[in-house]
């Protein structure tokens, strides 16, 4: 019985961490499918973290939050986009500059305008996002088997169920529409979809605009979601995380999915054995739990995914040959 | 209509271009001053008087600069092999590991410049040792070295604070660093050199491992463009495919540039703790790391361009401590946001005013040689 | 309407300092083949991507069935019932045929939908013009041939009536160039305006009704295909008599130099490239491996040069093996007398962003002349590459300057020069004139010839045969991977053609 409700609280807080993962993962796979590479992340979720946290707090209502949260976003993958593609420079250059653009910047403006150490404030109830219960979860409860599963599925965040249906969601835009079949190709081969008549730069603008919509999303979770309000320095790398996950994921939403879940449940492992000694091995310093998800990244590029193959014109930007 | 068309003399190429992207980054910066409720141009002065204005500030502003040369260093030799390392502030902090390995086993015993050596190499070997294991992967498994040295270096975090707390700390002390370090483990300041301009250097930590520094970037030169290793990086950073003609081993290289990226980083560990600190403690890197790319980025992977590169940013770093008691909403982190933009600017941007600048160069030699003809005629 | 397709009037375009179209007209009749020929660099492929959009004119009109029409983009080109089948395919690889052909004119924004009247659409298209592809097929799955027929298929779904091919038969065997001239023939009689772009004067002469010349980014002249000669459009496209044959005398072939015993090479895909080759090349000979790209002479040479693993067989280098299957060490080959000129001489041969002095020394930098210590000799290097320059006639000659600014020409001299001066037994040389102006041209092939009186051992590949029938001593021929047949240098072009098309050498003797 302490096993299934060990269980079910790291069930119930893998899901919690997975959340920013997911969207951030799924950003990164409309950009990085397009041809244009993403290491900015981080900075884009951290920035609308802030902004969301800011916005929430200055008009006291969530959806501003959350709208604010998607514009810096979405202007802080514009920048990226404009140097990527129309300027042609280094993406992954860009991307750095653009994590601690966003590192610095919502740590000044923080101080400068809320004067709380880098922080927003709190939020009211009213400013940030509640859980939602499903119908008859109470009753339902009771039902073996499946009443736990369904309890484990209520009491999220409505940004929790949008999370996750965004993957069939992707998966939908990628595979069967015609946005979704130009992006691919574009990642693979601009110059089919230049001859075709399609315009590269616009798609690949459009490709960055969904990445930068989807991590504002992200950034909103962090901090009016999971938590009340922005910290300075938030996202603590799971920009980088998630990255490591799409390409964990080869770059497909479905195993996206599944990779966020798995680092989340590491993440939520570390968290719960923290201070605990786990069976057999005894105590475990706590920096090493820390360190864990990092550690088992690397493992991972190491092992299973040491020569993934990324779009095929992936970081190259386009030019028309001669 | 046709773009006409002239080639960019060199002094426009690798003078005025880099100080147009410069400029640009600082009025964004300067925009985000402003938003922040204060004046760009005061915290300009003040930035530029408290960096330069006495001695003291001289000092610090070279202590600093002294860091930024050694990080900035190791992103330019391995931008030289096409690698991006951004694991410079993972391979500083080990890099302090051996450098305070050395110190405690000597500094009882031998003076300072005996105990240097020791913690010039202590601090190499820790700090190519630390990137060892990225350049490997890249190397031989192709992981993206980007990612595996942005992991190593929450990574290297996690292992410093823990030896910190467990091992390296005095036994009955709470505070996390290591006891400090005698006279043997200290180096001298270089308070004779500023006095030779007529400064004093009051406080400031300005110590020898700024001499280290230089002679560390004249050897990265000597390195890059005077030996074969240097010929076969850069080979192997502009094309691999050539590489593999010429019969360079890629996946070897690629590893010693990586070693030898990763000892300079760790270098810069010797001036915060012998140089000023005189122990080793808690995040002494202070994102010296990543200032380290846009150092490099600035002065265009040439340690020509990274000295006077390292020197602003130093500046950056000591005007930014006198600007925050004036404005304390402007505070250090103020410099993180002018790194990123100097990296995007001189980065990923580098070339965005080089298409206005070519029309302006060609209409102007189009200009003089119809002067030229007129005056011919005549 | 009038019978008049297309028309460009004083089309002009530069890049930069380069003038690649000088006040081109040109007037292509409906229902027609013309074809445009010109060398590399005559402004050919310039013009089409005005045609096609991807480039807009600095000056000049184009009329397209007679509506004047600013092409600014492919869309607009598409729009005027213009296509193009390019000479690199712009093919997603890893998508289906089908997927390809609709990439563009998906019908609507839910695949679903659209899906069903492509494949209708498309499978009418392969009935109607014999270009039967399997629409679920993945691209990078099919052979070269039928890839072809993708971008074809591409360009007629958009309803194209007048069809631009650029150098279409360059990865073609001459039996599937043959089906592709049949293509292009129903599709005239359909009505289609054909324009063919092509530097081979035998195309010209076989399939097009019409031919412009063009030469240094201007129009030289437009002929009737009937009325006019290969001698006189050689002429045309270079602008004076062109020597077809290097002078030059008997070889003396003395001991073997290079000996490659049953090589063999396995590529990623699992495809074998080399299958199997067996020849010898002697000191004082040239033999020149003919074949059309992509018959593996590209693999056999990267493998002899120790720069991509062999999957079985042996090669011995003046007696002593070299370790083909094992690591590559394009370095120790070097020191034994192995010199290359790589077919890719930009990316492979050359590093273009350093000076012409760094790049002479590519492939020999653990040289001790060129070291001084553990330092770089560099005036000895910069000495060395000043000689080169000199006795190669390099310009500009600046041993300082960046290699990416010296013309193609120029580059491949660059690596000539240095491969050559190694003073090496064995040279071996992909595509030594490609891109290369005519005067260079000249210039290198004599260069070759002086090298085998001197008793060198040369291998050369070329997709040129012209180029091999007037340089090799011996001729092998490639195809598939296999040396089917062997020949000296008094065969003739057709004999040559029908090997390189794979025709089994054992029918052609019983004959």
């Amino acid at each position: 019985m302490e096993f299934l409700s060990t269980l079910s609280v790291l069930a119930e807080s893998t899901i919690r961490v997975s959340v920013p993962l997911i969207l951030a993962a799924l950003a990164g796979l409309f950009s990085e499918r397009s041809g244009i590479f993403d290491i900015g992340l981080e900075g884009k979720m951290l920035a609308a973290a802030f902004a969301g946290g800011a916005a929430a707090a200055v008009f006291q209502s969530a959806l501003m939050g959350l709208a604010a949260a998607i514009a810096v976003s979405v202007f802080l993958a514009l920048v990226h986009a404009f140097a990527s593609i129309t300027e042609r420079g280094n993406q992954i250059v860009s991307g750095v500059a653009i994590n601690f653009i966003a590192l610095g910047a919502t740590v000044i403006l923080g101080q400068a305008w809320f004067e709380q150490g880098g922080r927003t404030p709190q939020l009211e109830a009213g400013s940030r996002f509640q859980t939602v219960e499903l119908p008859f979860v109470e009753t339902l409860s009771a039902v073996p088997v499946l009443g736990p599963i369904y309890d484990l599925l209520s009491g999220h965040f409505l940004l929790t169920y949008f999370a996750f249906l965004m993957v069939p969601f992707s998966w939908w835009v990628l595979y069967r529409t015609r946005f979704g079949l130009r992006l691919r190709a574009v990642g693979e081969n601009p110059g089919a979809v230049d001859t075709a008549g399609i315009s590269v730069t616009w798609l690949r603008y459009r490709a960055v605009i969904c990445c930068g919509i989807l991590c504002g999303f992200a950034g909103a979770y962090l901090s009016m979601a999971m938590t009340a309000g922005f910290v300075k320095g938030m996202t603590a790398g799971k920009g980088f995380i998630a990255l490591a996950a799409l390409i964990f994921a080869k770059w497909k939403p479905v195993n996206v999915m599944f990779a966020c879940l798995l680092f989340g449940f590491l993440d939520a492992l570390a968290i719960r054995m923290q201070g605990n000694p786990l069976p057999l091995i005894g105590q475990v310093p706590v920096q090493l739990m820390q360190a864990l998800p990092y550690i088992l990244t690397v493992i991972l590029l190491a092992g299973f995914i040491g020569k993934a193959v990324p779009p095929k014109a992936g970081g190259v930007p386009y030019v028309k040959e001669r | 209509m046709s773009v006409p068309y002239a080639k960019l003399p060199a002094w426009v190429d690798f003078g005025l271009i880099p100080l147009l992207n410069l400029t640009v980054a600082f009025l964004f910066a300067g925009l985000v001053v402003l938003m922040a409720g204060e004046s760009p141009v005061r915290a300009a002065i003040l930035m530029v008087e408290g960096a330069f204005g006495y001695g003291e500030g001289v000092g610090f502003t070279l202590y600093y600069a002294t860091n930024f040369i050694f990080t900035g260093l190791a992103v330019a030799v391995a931008f030289h092999c096409g690698l991006f390392n951004i694991g410079g502030e993972g391979q500083a902090y080990v890099g302090g590991l051996g450098v305070s390995l050395a110190c405690l086993w000597l500094d009882h015993l031998v003076p300072w410049y005996i105990t240097f050596p020791f913690a010039i190499l202590g601090a190499a070997l820790f700090g190519a040792g630390w990137a060892l294991i990225p350049a490997w992967l890249q190397a031989k498994r192709g992981s993206h070295i980007v990612i595996t040295t942005i992991m190593f270096n929450f990574i290297a975090s996690s292992l410093m604070v823990y030896l910190l707390v467990e091992t390296l700390k005095p036994p009955g002390s709470m505070a996390p660093h290591t006891r400090a370090f005698a006279e043997g483990g200290q180096l001298p300041k270089l308070d004779w050199l500023l006095a030779l301009f007529g400064l004093d250097i009051g406080g400031a930590p300005f110590n020898v491992s700024f001499l280290l520094a230089l002679v560390a970037a004249f050897l990265v030169w000597v390195l890059i463009w005077r030996t074969r290793l240097g010929y076969e990086i850069r080979t192997t950073g502009a094309s691999p495919k050539a590489a593999s003609y010429a019969g360079i081993p890629q996946a070897r290289i690629i590893i010693i540039t990586m070693l030898i990226s990763g000892a300079l980083a760790g270098m810069m560990a010797i001036n915060p703790i012998m140089g000023d600190q005189h122990r080793m403690q808690l995040d002494f890197v202070t994102g010296a790391g990543f200032v380290g790319i846009a150092v490099a980025l600035m002065g265009r992977s040439h340690p020509a361009g990274i000295i006077p590169a390292a020197i602003l940013f130093g500046m950056l770093y000591q005007g930014g401590a006198e600007i925050s008691f004036e404005m304390p909403n402007i505070s250090r982190d103020m410099i993180v946001i002018i790194q990123g933009l100097v990296i995007l600017f001189a980065g990923a941007l580098e070339n965005m005013f080089r298409p206005a600048l070519t029309v302006f160069f060609a209409n102007l030699s189009a200009l003089r040689s119809t002067d030229r003809a007129l005056e011919a005629g005549e | 309407m009038s019978d008049i397709a297309i028309e460009l009037r004083g089309i002009d375009k530069s890049f930069g300092s380069v003038h690649a179209n000088k006040d081109i007209d040109l007037t292509v009749r409906r229902g027609t083949i013309h074809g445009i020929i010109g060398e590399n660099g005559a402004g050919k492929s310039t013009l089409m991507s005005i045609l096609y959009g991807f480039y807009q004119a600095d000056a000049g009109e184009i009329v397209v069935n007679d509506q004047p029409v600013t092409i600014k983009d492919p869309n607009a080109a598409i729009a005027a019932g213009i296509g193009m089948v390019h000479q690199h395919f712009m093919l997603v690889e890893n998508f289906t045929v089908l997927e390809n052909v609709m990439l563009g004119a998906e019908d609507n924004q839910v695949l679903n939908r659209g899906i069903t009247r492509a494949r209708t659409e498309l499978k009418r298209l392969e009935a109607e013009y014999a270009l039967d592809v399997d629409p679920d097929a993945i691209i990078e799955e099919l052979p070269v041939g039928l890839q072809q027929r993708v971008e074809i298929l591409k360009a007629l779904y958009r309803g194209a009536d007048i069809l631009i091919l650029d150098e279409p038969t360059g990865v073609l065997t001459p039996a599937e160039a043959d089906h592709l001239f049949r293509i292009l023939a129903q599709l005239k009689e359909e009505g289609k305006t054909i324009v063919l772009i092509t530097h081979k004067l035998r195309e010209i002469m076989a399939i097009t009704d019409e031919v412009s010349v063009m030469r240094r980014g201007e129009m030289v002249a437009t002929r009737p295909t009937a009325q006019t000669s290969v001698e006189e459009l050689a002429e045309l496209m270079v602008g004076r008599h062109v020597l077809l044959r290097v002078d030059k005398g008997e070889a003396h072939p003395g001991d073997v130099k290079l000996d490659v015993k049953d090589l063999t090479v396995i590529d990623q895909r699992g495809v074998t490239m080399v299958d199997n080759v067996s020849f010898s090349v002697r000191a004082g000979e040239i033999v020149g491996i003919a074949g059309v790209a992509g018959n593996g002479q590209s693999e056999l040479l990267e493998a002899i040069a120790g720069i991509r693993k062999a999957t079985s067989g042996t090669v011995m280098l003046k007696g002593q093996s070299i370790n083909v299957t094992g690591q590559a060490d394009a370095a120790a080959l070097r020191k034994r007398g192995l010199a290359h000129v790589p077919e890719d001489r930009h990316n492979v041969g050359l590093v273009l962003p350093f000076e012409q002095n760094e790049n002479s020394i590519l492939g020999y930098q653990d040289d001790p002349a060129y070291l001084s210590g553990a330092l770089l000799n560099i005036d000895g290097i910069r000495g060395e590459a000043a000689r080169e320059i000199e006795k190669y006639d390099i310009r500009p000659p600046n041993c300082r300057l960046k290699t990416a600014n010296f013309s193609g020409g120029n580059q491949q001299k660059i690596v000539l020069a240095r491969e050559m001066e190694r003073d090496p037994d064995v040279l071996i040389i992909g595509q030594p004139t490609r891109g290369v102006d005519v005067g260079a041209i000249e210039f290198i092939h004599r260069r070759i010839i002086e090298m085998r009186d001197a008793g060198k051992a040369i291998l050369l590949v070329s997709v040129e045969l012209d180029e091999i029938r007037s340089l090799a001593d011996r001729i092998l021929v490639m195809f598939a991977g296999r040396i089917v047949g062997e020949r000296d240098n008094t065969a003739s072009e057709g004999e040559l053609g029908l090997l390189m098309a794979g025709v089994e050498e054992t029918r052609e003797a019983a004959e």
